[in-house]
């Protein structure tokens, strides 16, 4: 059976490459409707081909698909090359970079369609679908880092896009800095597995690590897959901002809110539960960075929770909402339900793209204004826009059957199995999820309910247009239905996600839908119906009355200023690195010695040079006695060596 | 015969004058003569070693310091008398543009 995409898998990341680099080149001069058609046209014709590159590989029966298209680094017995790869996990990111990305394209020829630098925006937009798409679909940790730092290149240029703003290039610098530490870690990772294994392949790595030799390294041990794989954690935790690398996600909202929901909820930050689901293989033999893993993801859920409870920004509440859903995804990793991860990985991705949607639908329909405090009573005017943000607020709260519904669930049923201290993962992550519940109720109530706070006169709410309001009823649909292959585990059947990915995951967990576990499994399930109602029911006894911004003081003081955190790094790491860079590298090392030496070498030379100018007198006759002179000399070096001996021996 | 000694002693007597007076006088003309004595002097040694090695690689050699100087004689003596022309004067201290 031929296979013309899948045999040319390099074609899918290609198009949004042709695509930046046309509109980049070229778009300044075009008109919006030539480069909307160029990034559009782009991303929607990778996300044909991704399609049909799935149904090539299902029809094919579902083997691995892996194809080294040309050698990128050789180097003795390394190889790097540009292989692609594609199982059943890159079909899940694979449809979710290209699908999302693609309906947050059309969303974004609304929203910005009043902005400066239009172009230079969808330039950025597809070179970053490029960069995803060389990450999920490599085959080699190499070519993934190259992905890895291209979205985070991409990343930085997107928060930065409005860079006549101060906040925005800080921000933007931040996430990249933030973002070099985790990097770091990462690159350490990969050498020390390829000086373990041997090669940086998924599929030398992943085979070498699961012989039967390989022990497993027990709970508690440090062996080097065991830094190999919290090393590789590292990363992880700066990409996808868990603690305590999470600081630049809700600066990042500097950026456009299309940029918000692509890169920041959907598909970049999510990398990083990607990647430690990929390297599975590698987890499942270190229980000790499983652990790990698992309790910082966790405690990022209910921390960044707890932050997201006061804030008054409507895109901050999303991002702090969003670190605490990716600490979900890393619980699910951590406990060893990587299925589940990305089950989460995939539902969060419709629905917190459809609440960034929607949230910036909403500023655009009150001008541009990000404080709830100064909303309130939009439901009435901006009624598509209500109802999509609805249909994400009760997706991420975790009411049936709304998608998160099911993964949330999955995840903390996997918890709560977790044989080392699983039920206290499990109440963390059940106290998250009343949270979550909470404050995305909250930040309905204050947006859309209630009487408004804004001046009607000055403000002329309206609603988007069309290409904005359809991306956010198709991602409302999928928010609702996204869930649904994953149903039928509830009354007996199968998970059919987990078993969808069962031939990259390994059948472990797919028996956890298991007759005994089945009633267990019942009960949790509605305990945490009942956390979403608690959070629900708390929302509106506080939010449903008339309501004002009010003062800030004790916990809520603490909570609304994130923990002091910015401000302990800034104490903690950033002012003495001020400090020793100007005091010591700037002023000692630099301005000092380095400088010192340059200049003193140039000082050195004149003063030298003056004291030799004496020497050229310009009178004739001393330049004759220093002809004679050296004459001499020379006559001398020459014939000591044959008269010396005559000397030495004596006068015979 | 007279032994080689003899030639030798003489021409490093002549060297010798040619370089004190190539040092110590003024007038150009003088000191460009006092370069012909050194060649000239040195003309001596090699005749005389030819003499003693019988060989003629020596008077070889003369013949060509002869053309050089001859060469040397042409270009000297015209920058002399740009000098002079320039200077009005033959005295080498004179001639002092390069002086600090």
């Amino acid at each position: 059976m031929p296979r013309p995409i899948l045999e040319n898998l390099w074609i899918i990341p290609l198009l949004p490459l042709l695509g930046s680099a046309i509109n980049g080149l070229l778009g300044s001069k075009w008109s919006k409707t030539l480069v909307n058609t160029v990034a559009l046209g782009s991303t929607g014709l990778s996300f044909a081909c991704a399609l049909e590159a799935v149904r090539e590989f299902l029809a094919g029966g579902s083997q691995v698909f892996r194809k080294e298209f040309f050698d990128w680094l050789v180097a003795g017995n390394f190889r790097a090359g540009f292989d692609l790869q594609l199982d059943e996990l890159t079909v899940v990111m694979l449809l979710v970079v290209t699908g999302v990305g693609f309906l947050i394209h059309i969303y974004s020829t609304g929203y910005m369609a009043h902005e400066e630098g239009y172009y230079r925006f969808f330039s950025y937009l597809n070179l970053f679908m490029f960069f995803m798409l060389i990450l999920v679909l490599a085959a080699n940790y190499a070519l993934l880092f190259v992905g890895w730092e291209g979205v985070g290149l991409c990343s930085y240029l997107l928060i930065g896009f409005y860079f006549l703003r101060k906040s925005a290039t800080d921000a933007g610098n931040k996430a990249f800095i933030v973002n070099r530490i985790g990097d770091f870690g990462f690159m350490l990772g990969m050498f020390l597995l390829f000086r373990t294994f041997h090669s940086l392949d998924f599929s030398t790595v992943f085979a070498a690590a699961s012989k039967p030799d390989v022990a497993i390294e027990p709970l508690g041990s440090f062996g080097t897959i065991t830094i190999a794989c919290l090393l590789l954690f590292v990363g992880a935790a700066g990409k996808s901002a868990q603690l305590p690398l999470y600081v630049w996600l809700p600066d990042a909202m500097e950026g456009p809110t299309p940029v918000s929901a692509l890169i920041h909820a959907a598909t970049m930050v999510t990398a990083g539960v990607y990647m430690v689901a990929r390297s599975h293989v590698l987890f499942t033999h270190a229980p000790t960075a499983m652990y790990v893993v698992a309790i910082v993801g966790c405690a990022t859920a209910f921390f960044a929770a707890t932050i997201g409870l006061v804030q008054s920004d409507i895109k901050k509440v999303l991002a702090y909402s969003t670190v605490s859903q990716l600490g979900y995804m890393f619980l699910a990793c951590g406990v060893g339900a990587f299925g589940a991860g990305i089950f989460h990985l995939m539902t969060h991705a419709f629905f917190k793209a459809l609440l960034f949607l929607s949230a910036g639908s909403v500023i655009h329909a009150v001008g541009g204004n990000q404080d709830m405090w100064e909303m309130g009573g939009l439901s009435k005017k901006i009624k598509i826009t209500y109802r999509c943000m609805l249909c994400g607020t009760i997706a991420i709260a975790g009411f049936p059957p709304f998608a998160a519904f099911f993964s949330k669930d999955s995840i903390l049923f996997a918890a709560y199995k977790y044989e080392t201290n699983g039920k206290a993962l499990y109440a963390v992550g059940l106290l998250a999820a009343i949270l979550t519940s909470f404050y995305m109720f909250r930040l309905i109530w204050l947006t859309f309910r209630g009487e408004p706070r804004y001046d009607e006169h000055k403000v002329h709410v309206h609603e988007s247009p069309f290409n904005m309001t359809v991306p956010l009823m198709i991602l409302a649909v999928l928010s609702l239905v996204g869930g649904w292959v994953a149903a039928p585990a509830l009354w007996g059947g199968k998970d059919y996600f987990a078993e969808f990915l069962s031939p990259v995951f390994g059948t472990g967990e797919a028996a956890g839908g298991a007759e005994a576990a089945a009633s267990l499994e019942h009960i949790l399930s509605g305990v945490a119906v009942v956390a979403a109602a608690l959070g629900l029911a708390v929302a509106m006894w506080m939010y449903n009355k008339k309501v004002s911004r009010g003062t800030s003081e004790g916990l809520h003081k603490l909570l609304y200023n994130k923990y002091y955190v910015d401000e302990l790094y800034f104490g903690a790491v950033v002012n003495p690195l001020i400090w020793l860079s100007t005091n010591l590298l700037w002023k000692v090392i630099d301005a000092g010695t380095i400088d010192g030496a340059v200049n003193g070498v140039a000082k050195g030379a004149a003063v030298i040079g003056d004291g030799l100018r004496h020497t050229q007198s310009g009178n004739t006759r001393s330049y004759a006695v220093w002809v004679i002179v050296g004459a001499i000399v020379v006559f001398a070096i020459i014939f000591w060596p044959i008269i010396h001996p005559a000397f030495s021996g004596g006068l015979r | 015969m007279v032994p080689t000694n003899y030639y030798l002693i003489l021409s490093a007597i002549l060297f010798g004058l040619g370089v004190l007076a190539f040092v110590f006088k003024r007038n150009i003309i003088t000191i460009f003569m006092a370069i012909e004595l050194m060649l000239n002097a040195v003309n001596l040694a090699f005749v005389a070693f030819s003499q003693a090695l019988g060989k003629t690689d020596g008077e070889v050699f003369v013949l060509f310091v002869i053309v050089v100087a001859a060469a040397e004689a042409a270009v000297g003596l015209g920058i002399i008398i740009l000098t002079a022309r320039n200077r009005r004067s033959l005295n080498v201290e004179r001639v002092d543009l390069l002086k600090l």
